[in-house]
């Protein structure tokens, strides 16, 4: 078998081509800032970024910072624009200025569109987001008198990961709401890199009857050194 | 006709009043989903003897409280961001799951803010129209999938504005959904005749609160003041 266990993560990231998709999980926690920072430092440009929570300040991970360097061709989330109106982010300026790309999407939606992506199903219908703005050229169909609209999957060529443990098969398990959309964007993208809290375990290491993300979905690993090395979580404040 | 200026300035009730008869509201093993602001402010009024199940839809079912300054875990929050403590009988998922919970119907209430709600129970909760492409989140998800939409909120905005008026103008989160409104001067019940106003706070009339609110109000004949 090949070795998914890595040393760095700038050699884990270092393949990823410009003009890739990319899916980033994270809700508060479970964002994968270790990878982020590396991809920041590695220079791929034109990336479509999929993320739930992206942040705009650059303690929420490294997407802000990348957005600002003109890197990010589009963005696909549920939260796109500053906490607060009078601290505009470099995102709202480059998107006021028609240099950047975006669609927001309702946070179940995003999800499903992603599990759907990785469980081979194309489109779905959703009663979410009927009768508003987001609908807007959307098909509509009737079942049992609710009218629902049509959803396409979303597919990724990568996805970075955060995982509590895991084991050199690519076994992964999460911690507490760190979950998030780590599970869903294993299965969605075609490559997947993940950051490790925990030191990476032999096969057996792990219980089987706990693990969250099968080792099939995950081609690297690599192991967060301490801080100030590694990048580690600290409480903040999500956006609202 | 009340006098407008004199009628904002009458006291109303405060935020952890309205969340308490908010509170009323919740049955004993109900699957509950508190927005941010007033509605998470519910928890801690729920009637004696009830035992509710906290959704949030950061993937978590059956939280508790927060938790205490200094033992906050980064790993463990709620869907505002807030710390939440570790406790029995918790359980977390994925957020497809997280929110295949609440369009599945397995939510049975939602407890929503709100910017403005129409008389057909529309909703626009989550954007001002000056915010650019804006944050949506889970207020979609929320507003569309429980079994039963509440909305706490106050009843003018800080211009003395009716934020329940007869179309929204701001864009909508929902169309159809809210069911009940409780806000700091009244309890408002959607019937397919219109707003029913059931409840008033305590030394308001009917006419006070139809002054401050947009579309013609029906008035329950066994309209009483809110008691707790």
């Amino acid at each position: 078998m090949r070795n998914k266990v890595y040393s760095s993560f700038d050699e884990a990231v270092a393949d990823i081509p410009d003009g890739a998709v990319i899916m980033v999980p994270g809700f508060g926690p479970g964002m994968p800032k270790n990878l982020l920072a590396a991809l920041h430092r590695q220079g791929a440009k034109a990336l479509t970024i999929i993320a739930n929570a992206p942040g705009t300040t650059a303690d929420q991970g490294a997407i802000p910072l990348l957005v600002a360097d003109g890197r990010v061709r589009k963005l696909i989330s549920s939260f796109t624009a500053s906490a607060h109106p009078s601290r505009p982010s470099a995102f709202s300026e480059l998107y006021e200025a028609g240099k950047i790309d975006a669609e927001l999407v309702p946070q179940g939606t995003l999800a499903e569109r992603i599990r759907a992506g990785g469980a081979g199903i194309p489109a779905f219908y959703t009663p979410v987001a009927v009768g508003t703005e987001l609908a807007q050229g959307k098909e509509h169909r009737v079942f049992n008198g609710r009218t629902y609209l049509l959803e396409h999957a979303l597919t990724a060529d990568y996805a970075l990961l955060r995982a509590w443990k895991a084991d050199t098969f690519g076994n992964l398990v999460y911690v507490g709401s760190a979950r998030n959309y780590n599970p869903i964007m294993a299965m969605a993208a075609r490559f997947c890199i993940a950051e490790v809290e925990e030191p990476i375990v032999e096969p057996g290491g792990l219980d089987p009857n706990q693990v969250h993300t099968s080792g099939i979905f995950v081609r690297r690993l690599v192991r967060i050194p301490p801080p100030p090395e590694g990048i580690w979580d600290e409480p903040y404040n999500m956006p609202t | 006709m009340a006098d407008m200026a004199s009628l904002l300035e009458k006291p109303r009730l405060d935020r952890d009043t309205l969340a308490m008869r908010a509170a009323l509201e919740m049955p004993d093993g109900a699957v509950v989903n508190l927005g941010i602001g007033i509605p998470t402010l519910v928890s801690q009024y729920v009637p004696e003897g009830r035992q509710l199940l906290y959704h949030s839809e950061s993937g978590v079912l059956g939280y508790g409280p927060m938790a205490d300054p200094g033992q906050e875990d980064m790993d463990l929050i709620n869907a505002g961001g807030q710390f939440l403590k570790w406790v029995p009988g918790m359980a977390f998922f994925h957020s497809a799951d997280a929110f295949a919970m609440m369009r599945g119907g397995h939510v049975d209430i939602s407890v929503l803010g709100a910017l403005q709600v129409s008389e057909k129970g529309d909703l626009a909760n989550w954007m001002l129209p000056e915010r650019g492409i804006g944050n949506i989140g889970g207020a979609m998800d929320l507003a569309a999938g429980a079994k039963r939409i509440i909305v706490t909120m106050e009843h003018v905005d800080k211009k003395g504005h009716p934020k329940v008026v007869r179309e929204c103008s701001y864009p909508l989160t929902v169309r159809g959904r809210v069911s009940l409104v409780v806000t700091d001067i009244a309890v408002l019940a959607m019937t397919p005749q219109g707003l029913l106003l059931k409840e008033v706070a305590p030394g308001w009339t009917a006419d006070e609160v139809q002054a401050l609110t947009e579309p013609r109000l029906l008035v329950a004949p066994d309209l009483h003041e809110i008691t707790l």
